[in-house]
Parts: structure tokens; C-alpha cells; sequence
């Protein structure tokens, strides 16, 4: 029943698979998987930009308005690092998925249109509030930022709808295998949209909310043992201490508000996936046969289509799936041997699932710490453990996201649009994958650490003596205008 | 209905070449603008020229593939299994291009600004030439309607090279011309100078080419000659008068060069929708017509819907930018304080 190459191949791809179908996969994955951690940048930085910079004009307040600055240049760099892999993902929809685009680009290829739409309101509007300082009137210059943020909102919805679409297709019909009619309401607001939609928007401000003030739990761990930089002034006017904890609480505040209504929208969500997308359902509770009384299994893995290791909880998924132990969950079996997944591809998704759920767990758990400490009026800088935990803070949101995308994504395989058409059969035919495929992860790495190196020497700027005039990607230059940069030479 | 949707893939296509297509140009004059002391000054201009938006100008690149996807998904297909090689170099270029030009800009020491500008310069060479020959390779018929052609010949072919080195040339040109402009703006004679004679280079090394393009054409992609010199012969025309004309406006050398910029954008704008009218009603090649190729009607309209809201929300934001990146070079000073 199983094909045995499943467990016994070196890789995810079932017997039949085009030899392409790997590197694309592979290739669609990293850099989706790359570009989705600066999404919540793009949502939920300018968020806390916002706040920073309302607080800043409401109360006067400089350190918030320094916040404000750094975080929307921290936006600029990030966001110039998705224009790139955005455009990067453009062509890998044709190049490596003309099968997808070839037969349902006329279906769900709109919502692209209007992500693009958003997308470039959101370039200029980056642009124009960050030349904005200074040239702007206050309030006039808080709004442009507001349409940033809101256009990025906007343009995620509009790539949630077309992925949404591929879970749970609908809105078209077909005649002899081509999209004849669409309904373009029914397509973008699909099943899943909705529950994508905000299950990705809540991700977006716990990743960057825990992210941010991951990096200023570090700046007041460092504070600290150095004692006498305490209460230090920088040459910017701001103090230093106070600044380190404002940025930390307007990020640390919002990510942990975020956390539990996740976890709510989250069970609900795994809920609406029983109902409409059984088969992830299934792979999420590594479940190989169809039954009642449903154990909740934590960790293990499928091999040959039998459930090994993992710890179970009597009745537990059958009462979280519906509230009952007498709730029916259908298993693997469920579904025609052609198209289910690989034992891997299912181990993945249980896997990624519990590990997403495990890190909100213990998000949880730290924000209801830190509201602790806070009600018992402990002084935060004093409290290592706790700043340590929020340290890492940061890497576990992305985690969480990270296995999040993996349960939705490779819990739909063996499908690109359920039901109607197989990954195997979307992917490109000609041409060598594999060289493509290196050539964009060399790049990759390149951007990412290259960003990483801008965004680590303008943090040094910053603390060395709060020099504002950093030059970022879509800002004014810095320096004196008119005037070459020192030796700026290509050769 | 799919006329109109082929108008706004076009506009896209227009828009690119000319606003892409400076952009890429300004590489190409970073590339040759020599070692690093005689260099600054010209790359200082293409720097702080390109910056407001750069980003800005390649989303129409995004728009076109999203256009083409939407709204004509079996030519998108057909197009992307048969060319897939060129467009992946360009896809390469472009986001090393970016990554380049956004790092540069934003590192402080020269050793780092090297290499990004290295390859910001390269990758500005090798994109548009790509582009160019995707370009030959749909003209010319080389694209079949089922998709997976020759990889190799679709885009390794008379029609493409021409497609290619003319669409290098003309960046260069429409680069050059702008960063005049620009070089005149500040008052800067000497940097003007510079890209006059450059922009006048390119002028004519762009026309000379295009004259032999016509023999390419007439023997490699027959019935796009014939197009070219009957129903889009106005088109050509205007393009060569439009060209002319901004090569007389160099010629003049006096003050700021007013009409410059715009007779060189129309110039390549002409050019390309002589191409599109003389492909007209082709989408591929003499197979596959935009209404065979085209998507269902209600895909049409969210079509219209975006390409009207985009021009409705789009342009005057970009307005408002272009004014404040304006009013801040003019400003001079106020750029030290808020960079």
C-alpha cells in the first residue's frame, strides 16, 4: 500500500516524481521559508514604529521618537530585503511551477495583481515617511507611516488569499481542464482565508514583537554589567537606560498580547482544518487510521505508516477536535493510497506542529512572567533569567512561524491546489533545477548575511553615540549632501 | 475586453523599458565610470539619482509578470518552460542588482561598496540583455503555444541578440540622458558634459544598430518586419524623429537641457509599442492570438479594477515622493539632519 521508496529514499519525493521535483520543491521552500520571516517586519514593525512614534508626538517624549527613527530604517533595510526575494518568488512561480500557472494563473494569479498593488504603495510610502522626517508636519508624517502599515497588511491578505486558495480551492469552474469561468470574490475569499489571514497577521506581531525586544533584553543584559553607562546620556540628547526599556516594552507588550489570542485563534483554526481539510488534519495528529477516541500524540514520527515513539494522551485529540471522545477522526487511510503523503512529509507536519505549539506554550509562559514581575514592581534590568529568556524570545517566534508555514504548506502534499492538481505535475520539465537552485542560495546568503552585517553596524552606530545619520536603503543620504561619499568606487 | 488587458500588460511593458531601463543604464555607466577616485563623482550622481526610486521602478517589472500570468496563464506557461534560462539570469541579476545597490548605499567603507557596487554594475549589464532576448525570442515564434521550446536557440538567436544589445544600448542612452539632466540640475557642468557625450554615444551606437536590425529582422522574424514597416511605421518614425531630436538637443549644449529626458523616453517608448502594435493581435509569435490565449472574463475585470487603482492610489504618492526627494537634494543640508 505504502510506497516503500518513501521510507527508504534519501529524500520527501514519491516513486513517479519527476527528478525535478525536488530541487523545486527544495528551492520553493528556502526561499519562501526565507522571505516569510520578514513579513512580520513589514506588518508588525511598522506597527511598533507607529506607537513609538504616536507616543513620541503625544507626550514629547525623545526616546520614543528615537525608537520610532531607528525601527522605521530597521523596516527599510528589511523591507528592501523582500523587494528582492519577492521578485526572486515572482519568477520561481513561473520557472519552476508553470504547471500551477499555465492552468490556474487565470484563477487565483489576481491577487497577486493587488499585492503588487500594495506593494508598491508601500515602497513609496516607506520612502516618503522616511524622507519625511523633518520635512513633514508631525502629524501629516505619522500618517504616511500609517499607510505603510496598512499597505503591508494589505498586500500580506492579498498573498494569504492566493495561498489560502491553493488549501481550499473554489470560485471557478473548469471546462476540459481549463479555468472557463471565476468568480473572483469566491477565489480570494476563500475557506481558508480568513483563518490564514489572522492566525498570520497575530504571527507577524509576535515575531517581531518578541524579536525587537529580544534585541533590547540583550542591550539591558550588556547595560547592566557595565554600571556606570547605567543612566548614560548619548550624544543624541536621549538617556540611554530608559530608551533600552521603552523599546523593550513596546515590543515585548505587544508580541505577548498577541500570544494568547493566537493560541485561541489557533485551536479554533485546527478546528475549522478537521472540518474542511481533513487530510492535514490528519497528518497534523500523525493519525494512520480513521476512529474514535482519538489519543493526542506528542513527538513521534510515521515509518511505515505505523505511529513510532511520541507520548500519547488518551481521548486527547478527539476531545480538542470536538469536544467529545466520541469525536470521528479521519485517518491517513482516508485517503486514496495515490495521493497520500509520504510517512516523511506526514512526520514533518506533526512535528512542526508540535513544536509550534509547544513554543507558544512557552511564549505564554514568558509574557505572563514579565506581567509578574511587573505587578510585584521588580526593576526589569535586574532580572537576568528573565532577560535571558527573553534573549531567545526572538528565535522561538520564528521558529513557531517557521513550522506554523511547514504544517500548512507540506500538509497539503502531495497537492499544489487540492484536489485538482499534484505538485509532481506543476513542475517545470526542462532545464536543470539544481544549478538554479544553487545560484539563488548563494545569493540568498549572501543578502541575508549582508543584511545582517548593515543592520549589526548600524546597531553599533547607534549605540557607539546615538548617530542618527544612518544611511538606509529608500532614505536621504547621509553626510553632507552635495559632496561624494569618501572613495566610493566600484574598483 | 482582452484588447484592453494586452493595453495595460503593455503599459507595463513601456514603463519598464523606460524607467527600468534608466535604472539599469545608470549601472552600465557605474560600470565604466573608471578606478574609484575618477569614478565617484559620476556613481555619487547615479547614487543619489537612483536611491528615491530604485524599488519603485522595478515593480513594474512584477506588474508585467503578474499581468501576464493573470491575464494570458497559458502564454505565461508557454513562455517561462521555453526561456526559462535567460529569465532565470535575469531573475539572478536583479536581485543581485538590488542587493547591491541597497548595500552599497547603505555601507560606509570602500572595500564593502566595491564589491556590492560590483555587482550592482555587472548585474545592470546582464539583465536587461536577458530581457532584450526574451524579447526576440517571443517576436520571433520561438516560443511554441504547448510551451517547452528550445531552451537554447529561443533566446540564442539573430532576432534576440539584437534584442538584447539593443535593450543594453538603450538603457545606457535613456541612463545617460537622465543623469544629464540631473548633472545640469545641480549646476554641475562637468559631471553634465560627461553624460552629454555619453548619452550622445549611446545615441548613435543605438540608431546604427537599430538600422542593422532591419536586415536581422527581415531575414529572422519575417512578419514583424513587415508590421514594422506598414501599420507600425508611424510608430518607427516618430521613435527615429523622437531620437534625432534628443541627439539635437545635446548638439545645442546650452543651459539646462529641457526636453531632453522626455524626447529620450518617448524615443525607447516608441520603439517598444511599435513592437507591441506590429506583434498585434499576437501574443506568441504568428501562433497564439491574445484571445486564445487569454483568461476568463471576470479575471479581465479585477484586471481593469487593479491596473485603475493603481493608477488612482500610485501616481500621486509618487508625486509626493518625488517632490520630497526634490525639495530635500535642493535643501542640501536638511539631508544631514534627518538621514
Amino acid at each position: 500500500m505504502r510506497p516503500v521508496q518513501d521510507v527508504l529514499g534519501p529524500h520527501v519525493a514519491a516513486a513517479g516524481d519527476p527528478s525535478q521535483l525536488l530541487p523545486a520543491r527544495e528551492q520553493m521552500a528556502f526561499t519562501l521559508g526565507f522571505h516569510i520571516i520578514l513579513v512580520p517586519f513589514g506588518v508588525a514593525l511598522t506597527t511598533l514604529m507607529l506607537v513609538a512614534h504616536y507616543r513620541g508626538l503625544r507626550k514629547g517624549d525623545a526616546e520614543a521618537m528615537v525608537l520610532a527613527q531607528r525601527w522605521a530604517k530597521v523596516s527599510a533595510v528589511l523591507f528592501a530585503v523582500g523587494a528582492i526575494t519577492g521578485t526572486v518568488l515572482s519568477f520561481e512561480l513561473g520557472i519552476l511551477w508553470p504547471g500551477l500557472m499555465g492552468r490556474y494563473g487565470a484563477a487565483f494569479g489576481f491577487p497577486f495583481a493587488i499585492e503588487g498593488l500594495f506593494f508598491f504603495t508601500e515602497a513609496i510610502f516607506v520612502s516618503i515617511y522616511i524622507y519625511g522626517w523633518r520635512r513633514l508636519r508631525p502629524w501629516p508624517h505619522f500618517w504616511t507611516g500609517v499607510v505603510v502599515s496598512l499597505s503591508s497588511i494589505g498586500g500580506a491578505a492579498a498573498v494569504i488569499a492566493a495561498n489560502s486558495w491553493m488549501n481550499q480551492p473554489g470560485g471557478f469552474t473548469l471546462v476540459n481542464g481549463r479555468v472557463a469561468d471565476v468568480s473572483p470574490g469566491k477565489v480570494f475569499f476563500n475557506g481558508a482565508f480568513w483563518y490564514e489571514l489572522l492566525h498570520m497577521l497575530l504571527a507577524a506581531y509576535i515575531v517581531a514583537g518578541f524579536v525587537v525586544a529580544s534585541v533590547y533584553a540583550v542591550g539591558m543584559l550588556r547595560r547592566r554589567t557595565v554600571p556606570d553607562e547605567g543612566r548614560a546620556t548619548t550624544s543624541a540628547g536621549h538617556d540611554a537606560a530608559r530608551y533600552n526599556r521603552l523599546g523593550f516594552l513596546i515590543a515585548f507588550a505587544i508580541a505577548a498580547v498577541a500570544v494568547p489570542c493566537q493560541i485561541v485563534v489557533g485551536d479554533t483554526i485546527a478546528r475549522y482544518v478537521f472540518d474542511s481539510e481533513p487530510a492535514k488534519f490528519s497528518a497534523i495528529e500523525l493519525l494512520p487510521t480513521t476512529g474514535t477516541h482519538v489519543p493526542e500524540t506528542l513527538g513521534g514520527i510515521l515509518l511505515d505508516g505505523k505511529v513510532r515513539g511520541g507520548l500519547q494522551i488518551p481521548d486527547g485529540a478527539s476531545l480538542l477536535a470536538g469536544f467529545s471522545v466520541n469525536t470521528r477522526i479521519s485517518g491517513l487511510e482516508a485517503i486514496p493510497a495515490q495521493h497520500r503523503p509520504t510517512d516523511r512529509e506526514v512526520s514533518l507536519v506533526h512535528l512542526s506542529f508540535d513544536v509550534m505549539v509547544g513554543l507558544s506554550f512557552a511564549l505564554l509562559a514568558l509574557g505572563l512572567w514579565c506581567a509578574w514581575l511587573l505587578w510585584r514592581r521588580r526593576v526589569l534590568e535586574q532580572q537576568r533569567w528573565f532577560l535571558r529568556a527573553c534573549a531567545v524570545s526572538g528565535v522561538a517566534a520564528v521558529v513557531c512561524l517557521e513550522t506554523g508555514w511547514i504544517v500548512t504548506e507540506v500538509g497539503r502534499q502531495p497537492w499544489i491546489v487540492v484536489g485538482h492538481l499534484l505538485t509532481r505535475d506543476a513542475v517545470a520539465t526542462q532545464g536543470n533545477l539544481w544549478a538554479f537552485f544553487a545560484a539563488v542560495l548563494a545569493i540568498y546568503l549572501a543578502v541575508g548575511l549582508t543584511a545582517g552585517a548593515v543592520l549589526v553596524s548600524m546597531k553599533r552606530r547607534w549605540q557607539a553615540g546615538g548617530d542618527d545619520s544612518v544611511v538606509v536603503p529608500y532614505g536621504p543620504r547621509g553626510g553632507v549632501a552635495g559632496a561624494p561619499p569618501e572613495e566610493a568606487g566600484t574598483r | 475586453m482582452t484588447d484592453l488587458i494586452a493595453v495595460f500588460l503593455f503599459v507595463g511593458v513601456v514603463a519598464y523599458a523606460v524607467l527600468g531601463g534608466a535604472d539599469f543604464g545608470a549601472g552600465f555607466w557605474d560600470l565604466t565610470a573608471g578606478g574609484a577616485a575618477r569614478g565617484r563623482a559620476p556613481r555619487h550622481l547615479v547614487d543619489v539619482s537612483l536611491s528615491p526610486v530604485w524599488e519603485a521602478n522595478h515593480t513594474w517589472l512584477i506588474y508585467c509578470l503578474v499581468m501576464l500570468w493573470t491575464g494570458f496563464p497559458r502564454a505565461f506557461a508557454a513562455i517561462t518552460t521555453t526561456l526559462y534560462i535567460p529569465l532565470g539570469l535575469a531573475a539572478l541579476g536583479i536581485v543581485l542588482r538590488g542587493a547591491g545597490f541597497a548595500f552599497r548605499h547603505a555601507s560606509l567603507r570602500t572595500p564593502e561598496q566595491r564589491v556590492y557596487g560590483a555587482a550592482f554594475a555587472l548585474s545592470s549589464l546582464l539583465a536587461p540583455y536577458c530581457f532584450g532576448s526574451v524579447a526576440g525570442g517571443i517576436a520571433s515564434g520561438r516560443v511554441p503555444t504547448a510551451g517547452n521550446g528550445d531552451p537554447a536557440t529561443s533566446w540564442l538567436n539573430p532576432t534576440s541578440a539584437l534584442g538584447g544589445v539593443l535593450a543594453v544600448l538603450v538603457c545606457a542612452y535613456l541612463a545617460a540622458a537622465y543623469l544629464c539632466v540631473a548633472a545640469a540640475r545641480q549646476g554641475d557642468t562637468d559631471l553634465e558634459g560627461y553624460f552629454r557625450d555619453r548619452a550622445l554615444a549611446a545615441a548613435v551606437v543605438t540608431g546604427l544598430v537599430s538600422i542593422a536590425g532591419i536586415f536581422i529582422l527581415r531575414s529572422d522574424a519575417h512578419r514583424l518586419f513587415v508590421e514594422l514597416s506598414h501599420r507600425a511605421l508611424p510608430l518607427v518614425i516618430l521613435a527615429a524623429v523622437a531620437g534625432l531630436g534628443s541627439i539635437g538637443l545635446m548638439l545645442r549644449r546650452a543651459g539646462i537641457p529641457f526636453g531632453l529626458r522626455e524626447t529620450a523616453g518617448a524615443a525607447v517608448a516608441l520603439v517598444v509599442l511599435g513592437w507591441g502594435v506590429a506583434q498585434y493581435p499576437y501574443l506568441l509569435g504568428t501562433h497564439l492570438t491574445l484571445d486564445a490565449g487569454a483568461a476568463p472574463r471576470p479575471t479581465q475585470w479585477v484586471l481593469v479594477g487593479v491596473a485603475i487603482a493603481a493608477g488612482a492610489v500610485i501616481l500621486p504618492s509618487l508625486v509626493v515622493l518625488f517632490r520630497l526627494a526634490g525639495r530635500g537634494r535642493l535643501g542640501g543640508v536638511t539631508d544631514q539632519i534627518s538621514g
